[in-house]
């Protein structure tokens, strides 16, 4: 499939002396505006009373954008890789902006199935191909620094909800004078929600845009001053050969890598999708919790700035201790975490709220090293298809990690009179998934040689479709 | 922080401007700061 010139990869090749610190914020801000996915709780309850719909009805609008981005990232990572980022970016914000509009325009109309095609579907494809579009250039602009690299971009995924949370809530605020944020219990009304939607979606028509105009990528033959290539081949699952992407789902280092990222995030969301009710019940005494509502928000706040954190900290940490080494830290010591939060977590708020914290930078920075993982086995040439297909397992997770949670607490009670100790099995259960997580990545050996594509004159950063493989 | 492409081949070079890049930061950066502040003051109530 045919780009215009404009977004053509050819014409965003790098000339000598680009500085290639403009290449993150380009990457931030595509991330920093599909990261307002995980912002959609502002809205939701405005929604289910303006359509008069139940919570599932509208938690499907998130679900569809949460599987059209692992379908998407799949389907269209090799396009990405192909046509390079600008094309990526533009085609990413078209769908992503479209999806507002349109939303807005069902929200408007009170046409529910319009929102699910367009937050949901099209938004869904605006998420997966803005997710994939800047990792593998970032992985070639930063050769000697992969995991800081893509930890900013995926950083900027974590922060675009911090964003687009306070931000919903004031735009809402200016559309329904009777909506104030402040007041427990106000719901704004379904037209401020249409207005909202309108705004961010042109707003992050701005920026996207912006980020896809500045982008660029690195020349033939291109390294970063003083750096050598051969002492990265220093660590041993580190290669400078290259695999396609059709080969690498061929490899069992692909399915140990999905089975690593599926266990940590559905580890990870166990504590997310619960955070605020969890820690209530954790310090319940009869029917009343010992923490406040405030508090508890408080709480899912902390564990948003712990899951942005650790996506940038741990990932730029795995340049120096390395990519196996930091997963077995996220899935060990996370096991540990668990093991803690389930016998002592409610004996003291400090404990509960440090593990937990600890628990979700973890999780982000599962995210966060898996492309410079990715990179490190299987080469640059297609990292970002090989990425795209790799984050069906954040799909997939999305979808187990909450059945586990909500599984077992629905078997346990109803929700107000749960207790630590209904939590227990969900956490030990997340314990279990966590040790197959760590016995995975223990595996993980580098890729065998004849899944490498034939030698020939940089591969990495310039060809958009190099000699094939023999090997299929 | 800045590190400049090395030269290669016979293509002409250019020069990214510093301003450029630290508009690009700001763009990015203030949206940021503002989620931050709004995120912190919310977690506060956790210590409060």
């Amino acid at each position: 499939m045919a780009v215009p010139a404009f977004l053509a990869r050819d014409r965003i090749v790098a000339k000598p002396g680009f500085n290639r610190w403009l290449i993150p914020p380009a990457a931030l801000a595509v991330h920093l505006c599909i990261g307002q996915a995980y912002a959609t709780s502002v809205y939701k309850t405005a929604l289910v009373e303006h359509f008069d719909a139940s919570l599932t009805a509208i938690g499907i609008i998130f679900s569809i954008a949460i599987v059209m981005l692992g379908l998407s990232a799949a389907v269209f990572g090799t396009w990405v890789d192909k046509n390079g980022p600008r094309a990526a970016m533009f085609t990413s914000a078209v769908f992503w902006v479209s999806g507002f509009l349109v939303g807005s325009l069902g929200i408007y109309t009170n046409q529910l199935w319009l929102l699910y095609l367009g937050y949901g579907f099209l938004g869904g494809i605006g998420l997966g191909i803005g997710y994939i579009s800047p990792v593998s250039t970032l992985i070639k602009w930063f050769p000697d620094r992969p995991g800081l690299a893509t930890g900013m971009a995926i950083m900027g995924f974590g922060g675009g909800a911090l964003i687009a949370s306070p931000l919903s809530r004031q735009l809402m605020n200016w559309y329904d004078a009777n909506y104030d944020p402040a007041v427990a219990g106000t719901v704004p009304s379904g037209n401020a929600v249409a207005g909202l939607f309108l705004t961010l979606g042109l707003i992050y028509l701005v920026f996207m845009m912006f980020g896809a105009f500045i982008v660029r990528v690195p020349a033939a033959n291109w390294r970063p001053d003083g750096f050598d290539p051969s002492t990265v081949k220093a660590k041993s699952l580190v290669t400078t050969e290259n695999v396609s992407a059709n080969n690498a789902i061929k490899t069992p280092q692909f399915w140990l890598l999905w089975t690593v990222l599926f266990c940590n995030v559905t580890a990870g969301i166990g504590i997310l999708e619960q955070a605020a009710p969890m820690i209530q019940d954790f310090f319940r005494e009869g029917d009343t919790s010992t923490v406040l509502a405030a508090t508890a928000a408080g709480f899912v706040g902390l564990l948003s700035l712990f899951n942005m954190a650790g996506r940038f900290v741990w990932s730029s940490t795995s340049d120096y201790i390395g990519r196996k080494p930091i997963y077995m830290v996220y899935l060990g010591v996370g096991i540990i975490l668990y093991v803690i939060l389930a016998t002592l977590g409610s004996t003291a708020t400090w404990i509960f709220v440090l593990t937990a914290a600890i628990i979700i930078s973890f999780y982000g920075g599962g995210f966060a090293t898996v492309p410079a993982y990715l990179r490190d086995l299987f080469g640059t040439y297609q990292v970002g298809a090989i990425h795209g297909r790799l984050l069906t397992a954040w799909a997939a997770a999305g979808i187990v990690g909450p059945l586990i949670i909500n599984g077992v607490l629905d078997a346990r009670g109803t929700p107000g009179q749960l207790v630590a100790g209904d939590y227990r099995p969900a956490l030990f259960i997340m314990v279990g998934l966590l040790a197959v997580g760590f016995v995975a990545n223990l595996l993980i050996k580098p890729v065998a040689e004849k899944w490498w594509e034939p030698k020939q004159t940089d591969i990495p950063t310039t060809a958009a479709e190099p000699e094939r493989s023999t090997v299929r | 922080m800045s590190t400049p492409a090395s030269r290669t081949g016979e293509q002409a070079t250019t020069h990214t401007p510093v301003a450029l890049i630290a508009f690009a930061w700001t763009l990015v950066g203030v949206p940021l700061a503002y989620g931050l502040y709004n995120t912190i003051k919310a977690a506060s109530a956790l210590f409060g």
